[in-house]
């Protein structure tokens, strides 16, 4: 099969760096991944091409890469997967961290972000003897987040990252998520509160892009809720976040459907009134537009709102 | 072609356009509707950060109501459309947490079996609809018209539980429809990405620095307006716009049109009956070019 992979190349060395995408034609085998492809051109056609891979397994997480817009492990991409007979590939760095070279991003701010959130196990009281041990069923749970490989194609592809670099990121809150979690910990109030300062848990947008890149199924989105879910069981101190998620879940209870003005007012409080006061142009020029519902904006309770409301009962009661 | 209508609670509050839009189109294409009046919110994924089992039950509930007259749902939010396939795909695929659902129902006397598909307005159009019937409603192309696609996250991810490998053309399902409509789709790197809405009263900077890279890309690569099937994303990049150009110190002025209202366009349709003297941006100079004035 022929294929074409265009490479966004870049070399500091260069008197004038500047990045630039660079075409290389190749024979593939059916059962190649990109980064066969990759070696083969580094190897016979451009020793110049860099790029960094170890276990070519899916296991080390050396080799995250953009492939066609989206990061992944190109050890773990079938070229044929990608591209039909004659298609190009496109093959670029890993976003939302400085390029080294070609395809060799700098994972050092990636680290740092991790190292934030104290990835070791805290546990209280006198170490034991030998491990600090947990029953299977208590750990069980974990399993699927304990596969991160710390590859940074969650990182590349989010999209708070992409505006703004202080937001600890999907990986580390997944890892935070795994210490939060571990029943022999014993940080989980310092850990919850850590995280819901801002750039924290409640920066996430739920984009979903985190779940739907990593190449091990670690979902850290999911575990960005669940750290939500623990931080309001644990009754972390009230942000706009906590709030947001407390109101909307309480309009629910009452009417079955959302208030918006109500979820605003509600989440920003009444004595933050330069919030409230932001909001009123937009109220304003909505009203102008007409943008209100026929019977007002606050709804009534839906027919049969008692079975909604059976249901938040029942499902506490039965946690 | 009768659907179980699930209008979402943005339709029925801070976008009544997008609910006036689709009343008006939905008829002319063959589709009957029976509005969904005592289904709750799906959670929009907030309720879920509170506690996600009391989402699927709330969703399990609706799924189970729709399975009940024997309808398939329709949705006209990403949003919802995301949460409900995410909802719907975990009671499908699990028979011991659906069974664990069902007894959280059996009091109001339902039960769902988990028959229930759940479609976007978006798709219902090309997979239910066809393009060739669809092509003859068309009476007015929008030839000319540069459109900008602007999907919501919820319909893009995760692809498992929206079927997307069954249906593999729903990854680019509103270019299609652009096409079919006869405008130009302008292509640009955000149109899958966040809006920014979800963190709007959380972290309005992030927010609105989304909105303004979205738009302003957009533009910069020559769209005329921007059409969305996700409500949400219409309150932040139609609702928010003017705001975010302030915050970025630029310009800004993309019309941000619901999916329907630019259907209804291309079906003739007035652009009052279609709600778009509602949308805070003015699609009046860019409708210039399909001869709408």
């Amino acid at each position: 099969m022929h294929t074409t992979l265009r490479i966004r190349r870049f070399n500091p060395e260069h008197d004038r760096p500047s990045s630039y995408y660079q075409e290389y034609d190749l024979e593939i085998d059916p059962s190649d991944s990109v980064l066969d492809g990759l070696i083969k051109i580094r190897e016979t056609i451009d020793d110049s091409l860099t790029l960094r891979c170890s276990c070519r397994g899916a296991i080390c997480g050396s080799c995250g890469m953009r492939i066609n817009g989206h990061a992944t492990l190109a050890c773990k991409t079938k070229m044929i997967s990608m591209a039909s007979e004659g298609e190009t590939i496109q093959v670029e760095p890993m976003n939302n961290m400085p390029v080294i070279k070609d395809l060799v991003t700098d994972m050092a701010p990636f680290w740092a972000k991790i190292r934030q959130i104290q990835p070791w196990l805290q546990p209280q009281g006198l170490p034991p003897t030998a491990e600090y041990t947990a029953s299977p069923e208590s750990m069980s749970h974990l399993s699927g987040v304990m596969s991160c490989i710390m590859c940074g194609v969650c990182v590349s592809d989010c999209t708070v990252l992409e505006v703004d670099k202080t937001f600890v990121g999907p990986a580390a809150l997944a890892k935070a998520y795994r210490f939060v979690a571990d029943p022999r910990d014993a940080a989980t109030s310092q850990r919850l509160n850590f995280l819901n300062q801002p750039g924290g848990m409640w920066d996430c947008t739920r984009c979903m892009e985190c779940i739907q890149v990593c190449p091990k199924g670690v979902g850290p989105m999911d575990r960005i809720m669940a750290l939500r879910a623990k931080g309001l069981a644990e009754k972390v101190p009230s942000t706009c976040g906590s709030r947001h998620a407390e109101v909307f879940t309480d309009i629910i209870k009452h009417k079955g459907i959302l208030d918006e003005p109500m979820l605003a007012i509600r989440t920003f409080g009444l004595k933050n009134i330069g919030r409230l006061l932001a909001m009123i142009p937009m109220v304003l020029q909505s009203l102008l537009k007409g943008k209100v519902p026929p019977l007002g904006p606050l709804h009534r309770p839906i027919q049969g709102i008692q079975h909604i409301q059976r249901l938040f009962k029942q499902v506490r009661i039965t946690r | 072609m009768k659907y179980a209508f699930f209008p979402g609670c943005v339709s029925k509050g801070a976008c009544p356009e997008l609910y006036q839009s689709v009343m008006q189109v939905y008829p002319r294409l063959g589709i009957e509707l029976a509005e969904m009046t005592t289904a709750s919110c799906t959670g929009a994924g907030v309720l879920q950060e509170k506690d996600p089992r009391l989402g699927d039950a709330l969703n399990a509930r609706t799924f189970a109501l729709a399975e009940q007259q024997g309808l398939p749902i329709m949705t006209i939010c990403s949003t919802c459309q995301g949460v409900m396939s995410q909802a719907n795909h975990r009671l499908t695929t699990r028979p011991h947490y659906l069974q664990e659902m069902n007894d959280l129902l059996r009091e109001e006397g339902l039960t769902y079996r988990g028959t229930t598909t759940i479609k976007h307005f978006l798709w219902i159009l090309l997979e239910d609809v066809g393009e060739e019937a669809l092509r003859q409603h068309i009476t007015r192309p929008l030839s000319g018209l540069r459109a900008a696609p602007f999907y919501g996250c919820y319909i893009q991810r995760p692809t498992d539980a929206l079927e997307f490998d069954r249906n593999p053309d729903r990854g680019k399902s509103l270019e299609r429809i652009i096409e079919i409509l006869g405008a130009e789709v302008v292509d640009f790197p955000g149109k899958t990405r966040c809006c920014g809405f979800p963190i709007l009263t959380i972290n309005k900077k992030n927010s609105l620095t989304m909105v303004a890279t979205h738009t302003r890309d957009a533009q910069s690569h020559g769209a005329d307006i921007m059409v969305t099937p996700c409500p949400l994303c219409h309150l932040n990049l139609d609702g928010m716009q003017t705001n975010a150009a302030r915050q970025e110190q630029t310009s800004i002025d993309l019309p941000i049109l619901h999916l329907p209202q630019l259907l209804g366009l291309a079906m003739g349709m007035d652009t009052k009956a279609l709600g778009l003297n509602r949308n805070l941006i003015s699609a009046t100079s860019a409708l210039q070019k399909i001869g709408v004035g």
